[in-house]
């Protein structure tokens, strides 16, 4: 009976959480590095409006598939991506998408936080200048007031947007890369440990960030914090040797995970 | 429990061990030595560059000033044109006997007996020969001066102009010397009356190339050099540049790349002289291009410039952090926008550096000139980059051949033009720099 009752409880919260649509589908995903194969057959989905983490131990393989969802993986010469992805039935890899409309819609931040040696309103701008988002200074100006909002770093940089990006902290730095990417009104962003750079009073702002954002967005986060993980996401996906191996609810996969490595590695037993 | 306090204890007081001798002495002193041998390198380097600009400074600063004796020239109708016909044929004024005027003007302020020949003769070889086109051209300039008295500057002739400057060794026996006695007598007497003194010398910047020293500058083959380092800028700096974007940024990674990568850098140390070759064979024995013109010469240095361009920029694209290139990629730009708008402005402080030290290189190079004919006796500005021109170092190079002292002089007043030039140069690509960096 008790069994039972779990099970409907499982089956409750599956179902629960398929009624959230796919924004992007990963099916049969490989990558190869010239002759080295860093991804087999990797089946995973990232569900709308969800931060979807990404963990495992360092050479698993969860960048590699982060960078296949915007196709950055393109300007590394050997590199060579099998199986099929697609953004919202659309597939990604197909010949006639274009690489620049794809990351004007799957935008990223990276480990390093990384502006533009520009002012702050040059970095927030450079993306819909090229995208042609804004006609006139003013949706310009429209366009930094609120992606700078969104990142929460108005307040702090409103009175010297014309200074150079570099010039700021790190956190906001980061936070300045994430307003930059949310200009260009991105429908998926992909973040590449964004905090790994950062102080604990940073990181607990970028995550806050990512809690609000994930309202209009869907965000794709790659860490290594645990801790991480279980705050900022509802969905984790574990990888392992470039296979994944499990996927699931961020609760259940931090209490009771099907997978025997994704308990080892959660308890830290090995990565 | 008296276990764990005997094992605490031993590792807090280790029982005192004599360390093994690593030598930190010694250390020392070959960190102290090594210091001494750098600055002893940096010294020696100075003292070299010391010596250099001093010798050249020293012998050189003479240069720019330049005797004239001012004489009331009386421009005489009889002797210019005896028979009036300049109203008729312009062309009589441009062969009248100048040199007479001169002569007679020198008899009058010396008080020379017009019969004695040999006296006269000492006098007139006081004033240069150039002053026969300074009086044609007056006259030419203002045929109203003709009938009237002037007076005007003319130049000492080169030894009387050394001689001025204290650079003839006077204890030589007369015979033996380029200034007689009596010249220097009249030197004397024309210096007390004012007629004779020094002046800045405008014509080492305005001249061309003359085998009378004291009518010889630089202001020619000046010329020259700014077309070729026209010709470089335009030709080396976008082509350099395309190249190195193009292997750096988009060319595919395989064995051709890199023999092309090798072969670049190989080409950065061909001699010079080979350029000259090349330029002497492709562009006028094939091309027929004019010889010994500024075109040529400027495509032949814009071969040599190339590799040292595109070397600089190669680095100076590579040392690009890769983080900028992904940042903009990530935004949706593409790899034309990545390099246009991130990298190449980030490069560019590399690039320019790259430039002008590569101009510079072109600015002072001679030998490849001497191949392609630049090594000529040009006295007119060249009107365009086709005309037969010379440049800067060959001027320099030609000076060189001279024996006159006031050759010598004017070798090294040019060399310290020239190396004038190159520290503006610097400056320049310094102050580029900075400019661009201030940006961000």
């Amino acid at each position: 009976m008790n069994m039972m009752s779990e099970a409907a409880v499982e089956k409750a919260l599956d179902q629960k959480m398929n009624t959230v649509p796919f924004k992007m589908i990963g099916k049969d995903v490989s990558v190869y590095y010239g002759e080295k194969r860093a991804l087999f057959d990797v089946n995973l989905n990232v569900r709308e409006n969800t931060v979807t983490a990404l963990i495992g131990p360092s050479g698993c393989g969860k960048s590699t598939f982060l960078r296949t969802l915007n196709r950055m993986n393109d300007t590394i010469d050997s590199c060579r991506v099998t199986g099929k992805i697609t953004l919202d039935d659309g597939d990604i890899y197909d010949p006639s998408i274009d690489v620049v409309e794809l990351r004007a819609r799957v935008g990223m931040v990276f480990q390093k936080p990384n502006p533009f040696p520009k002012s702050i309103y040059e970095n927030v701008t450079y993306g819909p200048k090229i995208h042609g988002l804004a006609r006139t200074k003013a949706e310009l100006d429209q366009i930094v007031e609120s992606s700078l909002q969104k990142a929460g770093l108005w307040n702090e940089v409103k009175d010297r947007l014309h200074e150079s990006g570099t010039g700021l902290s790190g956190g906001q730095q980061q936070r300045l890369c994430i307003a930059r990417a949310v200009a260009v009104s991105p429908e998926v962003i992909l973040m590449d440990e964004p905090c790994s750079a950062l102080d604990p009073i940073a990181t607990a702002k970028v995550e806050e960030l990512i809690h609000e954002l994930r309202a209009n967005y869907t965000i794709v986060i790659v860490t290594h914090s645990m801790q991480q993980a279980a705050r900022v996401s509802q969905r984790t996906a574990m990888f392992h040797l470039g296979n994944l191996v499990e996927e699931n609810d961020t609760d259940k996969m931090f209490t009771n995970p099907d997978d025997q490595r994704t308990q080892d590695y959660i308890m830290g037993r090995f990565g | 429990m008296t276990d764990m306090t005997s094992s605490v204890q031993s590792t807090l007081v280790r029982p005192a061990q004599t360390r093994r001798d690593i030598g930190i002495k010694k250390r020392y002193a070959a960190e102290r030595r090594f210091k001494a041998y750098g600055l002893a390198a940096i010294l020696i380097g100075l003292f070299f560059l010391f010596v250099l600009l001093w010798t050249v400074v020293s012998k050189g600063y003479t240069a720019f000033q330049q005797t004239a004796i001012t004489l009331p020239i009386e421009f005489s109708e009889q002797i210019i044109d005896p028979k009036n016909e300049r109203g008729a044929n312009p062309a009589k004024l441009m062969t009248a006997n100048y040199p007479l005027l001169v002569r007679d003007a020198l008899v009058k302020a010396l008080g020379i007996d017009p019969a004695n020949k040999p006296l006269v003769k000492q006098a007139t070889d006081m004033v240069s020969a150039s002053a026969r086109t300074q009086l044609r051209d007056l006259v030419v300039a203002d045929p109203a001066i003709i009938g009237t008295t002037a007076n005007v500057s003319l130049l000492a002739e080169g030894n009387i102009d050394s001689a001025n400057k204290g650079q003839i060794d006077l204890t030589v026996a007369e015979a033996n010397r380029k200034v007689k006695d009596q010249q220097l007598e009249w030197m004397k007497k024309l210096t007390e009356t004012g007629a004779m003194a020094k002046q800045f010398n405008t014509g080492l910047f305005t001249y061309g190339a003359s085998s009378r020293p004291e009518a010889a500058g630089i202001g020619v083959a000046a010329l020259g050099s700014l077309y070729m380092m026209l010709i470089v800028l335009v030709l080396a700096l976008p082509i350099g540049v395309a190249a190195s974007i193009y292997l750096e940024e988009f060319a595919p990674k395989n064995r051709l790349t890199d023999l092309i990568e090798v072969n670049i850098n190989n080409l950065a140390a061909v001699p010079s002289i080979v350029y000259g070759l090349l330029g002497l064979s492709i562009f006028i024995n094939f091309a027929g291009m004019p010889r010994s013109a500024a075109v040529v010469g400027g495509l032949v240095l814009t071969l040599m410039t190339l590799p040292t361009i595109i070397i600089a920029t190669r680095a100076a694209l590579k040392a690009v952090p890769p983080s900028i290139r992904s940042a903009a990629l990530g935004l949706g730009a593409s790899k034309m926008q990545t390099i246009f708008h991130h990298v190449l402005p980030l490069a560019m402080p590399g690039v320019l550096t790259g430039t002008i030290i590569g101009l510079a290189h072109a600015l002072g190079e001679t030998a490849p000139l001497l191949l392609i004919g630049m090594v000529a006796f040009v006295v007119d500005y060249p009107g365009s980059p086709m005309d037969p021109s010379t440049a800067l170092p060959v001027q320099i190079y030609m000076w060189a051949n001279e024996a006159e002292r006031a050759f010598v002089e004017r070798t090294s007043g040019a060399i310290m033009i020239l190396l004038i030039f190159l520290v503006v140069m610097n400056l320049g690509a310094i102050l580029l720099r900075r400019r661009f960096e201030r940006r961000w």
